[in-house]
């Protein structure tokens, strides 16, 4: 009987669970869970915070998930080092386990930068975590005046979350803009308009030069006074079990399309993984759930001997706020087309014939049909692009093709 | 697994499928009372272009991305069928971002609906297919990935 081992429990742990059992129903599986929670939907801490979801209903999976997938779980341990010679892990209380195959799903951490005086202010927190969530919602009071530090996915989350239960909300960034890895110049400032008119309070291409206590002296010379500082710079793949091992790391732990690190029977997925975007070719981390559900399953499947490939990952988000919503796939190369009104702005990206990545804030109506055209690398001469352009629809299709897809007739 | 099936050369483009679903989702009993004069959110919608119509639905596909792509875990398949917790869903919306069909909405509430094939509802079997004047919507097992 085989021992698969888990180094993480999120949701490319969950998928990779999900993809041994696919293939081998008896192996032995071991999860190693660092956080004190079964797996929860990571991305749900600011619907936590904002009181749209509770803790029974973040958990990812049913109460039953792991007995029922006969899984052991070690909550409260990490692992330190992997044996690569031996196949053993190393656990923080020095216990070790033998392993056939390991999977490697130790997502980021966030990134801290040496700020000077930060260790003078007393209320500071992360959000990555539910036990961050938990005491953020603890610390926050009425009246709290909040600084967030980045105003990224993560800040902004979290920036909506304590919307309405807190006094002030102030977030600054470096980047001249909202969601600067995610949007261009335009959606930005219309989702930052938004986010101004529920309260939320911008310093962009201005960051804290230093901390007094309970005070950020940015480097644009003004003060900020706050109750409760929330630290969302940016995250760190957590590489280090791999490299120390003598795999290869990039910023990100390389994978292949197997999910296969460089080392044997090693496997990695998630946040902490590298991989190609086939919308340009390039090895970048795309840390977001879907791709880690993904990898996970295909890691699982591959490492309890059957045949998996994740080999059509791009990056992707959809992301809300106040109820104006942003979808974003692909790489924003190539020519643009470009349709807009108020409030609402759709652009597709189309390089050498393929649909390469879209940006749409405002409208978003059955945008997964874009999304599949970048990842199954549709020729567009096939389809009525014309139409597209006007809105995804599965009408610009040729009836043939349509008959595949919807009709149930074998292709 | 029976599974419903646009046969879009009879499709009319009535829309009908659509008002069907939105009541049988209703939990209503009176159509007029659980429709009339609002904006309706149906499960099943008609696409299109000005030589063609047909309706579109969940696919219930075998390797469901929308499953695999749920940052909530709302979404599951039990018996062919995939469903939302509703409980659960928190409106992201990453499941329309991924669907390849269009086949997910949200609801009145901002809520995710998908088609769940009526089983759940008081229609017991799909209402878009008992109501199509022209039997362009059909409920029956083909085989095959869809």
């Amino acid at each position: 009987m085989k021992r698969y081992v888990i180094a993480g429990n999120g949701a490319a742990a969950a998928g990779c669970i999900e993809g041994i059992r696919s293939v081998d129903a008896a192996g032995e599986i071991v999860v190693i869970s660092e956080e004190k929670h079964p797996v929860y939907g990571r991305p749900l801490i600011s619907y936590y915070l904002e009181g749209k979801t509770d803790l029974p209903h973040m958990n990812y999976r049913g109460a039953d998930f792991y007995e029922k997938n006969g899984c052991r779980v070690l909550y409260g341990r990490r692992a330190v080092s992997i044996d690569p010679e031996t196949h053993a892990v190393t656990l923080d209380d020095e216990t070790q386990l033998a392993y056939d195959a390991l999977c490697v799903a130790t997502g980021s951490s966030p990134f801290v930068p040496p700020f000077e005086g930060l260790e003078t202010v007393a209320n500071k927190f992360s959000f990555m975590t539910l036990d961050d969530a938990m005491a953020l919602k603890q610390a926050a009071g009425q009246t709290s005046r909040v600084l967030i530090v980045g105003a990224g996915l993560i800040g902004l989350k979290c920036a909506e979350g304590l919307a309405g239960s807190v006094g002030e909300i102030t977030v600054c960034d470096l980047a001249d803009r909202v969601l600067s890895s995610v949007l261009d110049a335009e959606c930005a400032a219309l989702m930052q308009r938004r986010l101004e008119a529920n309260g939320i309070r911008f310093l962009l291409g201005d960051s804290a030069a230093r901390f007094e206590g309970n005070a950020a002296v940015m480097r644009g010379g003004s003060r900020v006074e706050f109750d409760l500082l929330v630290l969302c710079v940016g995250v760190r793949a957590n590489t280090a079990l791999v490299k120390n091992a003598g795999g290869e790391v990039g910023r990100g732990i390389a994978v292949d399309e197997k999910m296969r690190t460089s080392l044997a029977d090693v496997y990695a997925a998630g946040d902490c993984t590298e991989s190609v975007d086939i919308s340009c070719g390039t090895r970048k981390i795309m840390a977001l759930m879907p791709n880690a559900y993904l990898q996970g399953h295909a890691a699982g499947v591959n490492m309890a001997g059957g045949n998996a490939v994740f080999d059509n990952a791009i990056p992707m988000n959809s992301v809300g706020f106040f109820g104006l919503h942003a979808m974003t796939a692909g790489s924003y190369d190539g020519e643009a087309y470009e349709e807009k009104d108020d409030g609402h702005i759709r652009r597709l990206y189309v390089k050498d014939g393929l649909l390469k990545g879209f940006m749409l804030i405002g409208g978003f109506e059955r945008a997964g049909i874009y999304t599949a055209l970048i990842r199954e690398k549709t020729p567009l001469a096939e389809l009525d692009f014309e139409l597209l352009k006007t809105g995804a629809t599965t009408a610009a299709f040729p009836a043939a093709e349509r008959k595949i897809k919807f009709g149930g007739a074998v292709s | 697994m029976k599974r419903v099936y646009v046969n879009e050369e009879w499709c009319l483009g009535c829309r009908l499928c659509e008002y069907n679903c939105a009541f049988a989702n209703s939990g209503k009993s009176d159509m007029a009372l659980a429709l009339k004069g609002k904006r309706i959110y149906p499960r099943i919608h008609v696409e299109g272009n000005e030589r063609i119509t047909f309706a579109v639905s969940c696919r219930h596909c075998d390797d469901p991305i929308c499953l695999k792509s749920c940052i909530a875990g709302a979404i599951s398949k039990t018996d062919g069928v995939v469903r939302i917790d509703r409980d659960k869903c928190v409106g992201c919306l990453t499941c329309v971002l991924v669907c390849p069909y269009g086949a997910l909405t949200p609801g009145e509430d901002g809520v995710m609906q998908k088609c769940e094939l009526c089983l759940q509802n008081s229609c017991g079997a799909p209402a878009c297919v008992t109501g199509c004047p022209n039997r362009a919507i059909v409920y029956e097992e083909r085989g095959g990935d869809a």
